[in-house]
C-alpha cells in the first residue's frame, strides 16, 4: 500500500531534531528499512516524520579507546566494510553479513536497526554481546538495559541515540557467530554469538523478546570438554514463541546447536 | 521542492511527503522501467541506484532523495544501444517475464562495481535481495558471471552515451 499521509522535517541538528519530536505522534526516520514498510503496511500513522539524516558528524567509525565508537547513521554496508570493525570486533563483521540484502544494507542505520529492536536483528544482539554502551542526547544506557520487550526500547519520545561505543576486547578474544534463516537474508530463526576472552559471553538472538546473555549457560564453560554441557543447557534457557516459521521446540533446538557451533568455533579462535 | 539528477538529467519538482521515490520515477518523471512489485521491500524489483549504491525505491521517500544522483534502468541503455550487461541478459536468456529484470539489472550493476563476484555463491547472495517469479535464477547468475572482469561494464554503465 501507500503509506499514509504524515508531515517531513528534515533538521539540520541534533537540538533542531528534539525540539521537532516534541510534537505529538512524531516518529524519527533515518534509513527508513524497517519504519517505511510499517508505514506501507499502515501499521503506523505518524502525524511528523523527522529525517535525522541530514544531520552531519553522526555517520563515523572512530578509535574509542581501543574499542569503537560508531555513529548512529552508519549504514550498515559501511559498519560491514569498516577495516575498523573487521580487525577489532571481527564477530560484528561476520554478524554484518548476515544483515538483509545489499541494498537494504546501503540504506539502513546502525541506529535505526537498534532502536527498532527486532528481537531476531544481528544488531540489538551484537550491542548485547559486545556490551555495548548505546550514548543518546540525555545519557547513556547499556545495551542489555535499552530494550523492555519486543520492539521496544527505554528512549523517550525525544531522546535520539547518536552513538554506539564498543569497548576494547581482551587480545586473543575467540568469537563465534552462527546463525539460521530460512532464506539468505531474512531474519533469523535463531543465531548465537559467543566470546571466550577474560569472560565467556552467550547471546541468543531471536529466542526470547529481545537479544540475552545466557548467564546460566556460560556459567558451565571452562574448557572445550563443557561446550555440549554448554549448549544443552543454552537450549534450556531461551523462551522463544512458536510461530509458522518455526516451532518453540524448534527454536530451542536451534539454540543448542548454534551455540555448540559458536562456542567450538570461538574456542578455536582464543589465543 | 526537491532536487535531483536521475541519469544524469536534473528535475525540480514538489513533491508530497508521503510520496514513495519509486512512485516518483514513475508518476512524476515517467521513467516507468523503475517497477514496483511488493511495496514492502520484499522483491526487489523497484530497486535503483542512488549515490552509487542499490536501494530499494519503495523504501525510501522522494524527500528523502533531495539533492542525490539517481540511476534507473533508463540509464543503462536503450533498445538499439544495449548496456553489456543487458546484453549479457538477452544472450543468456536471463529474463521471461521481465517484470524482475530492472531491479536485477540495478543489482547486478551494483554488485559489479563493488565485488569481485568471484564465485557464484557470491553472486547469488548478492542477488539474494531480487525475487524472479518466472524463477529464472539461473540464467541470471550466468548472466551477470558472464560480464564480471570485463571493465567495459563498469565503464559502460558509469557512462554510458545517453
Amino acid at each position: 500500500m501507500k503509506p499514509p499521509a504524515f508531515e517531513y522535517l528534515a533538521p539540520r541538528t541534533l537540538e533542531q531534531a528534539v525540539a521537532a519530536l516534541g510534537a505529538e505522534d512524531a516518529k524519527i526516520l533515518a534509513g527508513g528499512q524497517s519504519l517505511v514498510p510499517m508505514l506501507n503496511f499502515r501499521l503506523l500513522a505518524p502525524s511528523l516524520l523527522v529525517d535525522i539524516t541530514r544531520i552531519p558528524g553522526l555517520d563515523n567509525v572512530d578509535d574509542w579507546d581501543g574499542g569503537l565508537r560508531i555513529g548512529a547513521l552508519t549504514r550498515h554496508h559501511a559498519l560491514e566494510t569498516s577495516p575498523l570493525v573487521r580487525d577489532r570486533f571481527p564477530v560484528l563483521h561476520a554478524a554484518m553479513a548476515e544483515v538483509a540484502h545489499l541494498a537494504i544494507r546501503n540504506r539502513g542505520t546502525i541506529g535505526g536497526s537498534l532502536c527498532h529492536g527486532d528481537p531476531a536483528a544481528e544488531l540489538p544482539g551484537m550491542a548485547v554481546l559486545l556490551d555495548a554502551q548505546l550514548q543518546t542526547t540525555q545519557r547513556t544506557i547499556p545495551a542489555a538495559e535499552f530494550y523492555d520487550g519486543t520492539l521496544s526500547t527505554v528512549l523517550g519520545a525525544d531522546e535520539i541515540l547518536t552513538d554506539i561505543m564498543l569497548p576494547a576486547l581482551p587480545p586473543g578474544t575467540g568469537w563465534g557467530f552462527e546463525e539460521f534463516a530460512r532464506r539468505s537474508g531474512d531474519f533469523a530463526l535463531a543465531a548465537v554469538g559467543v566470546l571466550i576472552g577474560g569472560e565467556v559471553r552467550i547471546v541468543a538472538i531471536g529466542a526470547n523478546e529481545k537479544p540475552i546473555r545466557l548467564l546460566n549457560a556460560e556459567a558451565l564453560f571452562n574448557d572445550a570438554s563443557d561446550i555440549d554441557a554448554v549448549a544443552e543447557a543454552a537450549g534450556k534457557e531461551v523462551s522463544p514463541e512458536g510461530d509458522l516459521h518455526g516451532s518453540a521446540e524448534y527454536r530451542r533446538h536451534l539454540v543448542k546447536v548454534l551455540t555448540r557451533r559458536a562456542l567450538r568455533a570461538a574456542w578455536e579462535r582464543t589465543s | 521542492m526537491i532536487a535531483v539528477v536521475v541519469n544524469g538529467v536534473s528535475y525540480e519538482r514538489a513533491v508530497e511527503p508521503r510520496m514513495l521515490l519509486a512512485d516518483f520515477l514513475r508518476y512524476e518523471l515517467g521513467l516507468t522501467g523503475t517497477h514496483v512489485g511488493c511495496e514492502q521491500g520484499v522483491c526487489g524489483a523497484c530497486t535503483v541506484i542512488m549515490n552509487g549504491d542499490s536501494v530499494r525505491a519503495c523504501l525510501c521517500f522522494a524527500v528523502q532523495a533531495d539533492g542525490a544522483e539517481i540511476e534507473t534502468v533508463e540509464g543503462l541503455g536503450t533498445v538499439d544501444d544495449l548496456n553489456p550487461l543487458q546484453q549479457a541478459f538477452q544472450e543468456h536468456h536471463a529474463l521471461q517475464c521481465g517484470f524482475c529484470t530492472p531491479g536485477m539489472l540495478m543489482t547486478g550493476v551494483d554488485l559489479l562495481r563493488k565485488y569481485p563476484l568471484a564465485t557464484d555463491r557470491e553472486i547469488r547472495e548478492g542477488l539474494s535481495g531480487n525475487l524472479c517469479r518466472c524463477t529464472g535464477y539461473e540464467h541470471i547468475v550466468r548472466a551477470i558471471r558472464s560480464v564480471v572482469g570485463r571493465s567495459v561494464v563498469g565503464r559502460s554503465v558509469a557512462g554510458h552515451e545517453r
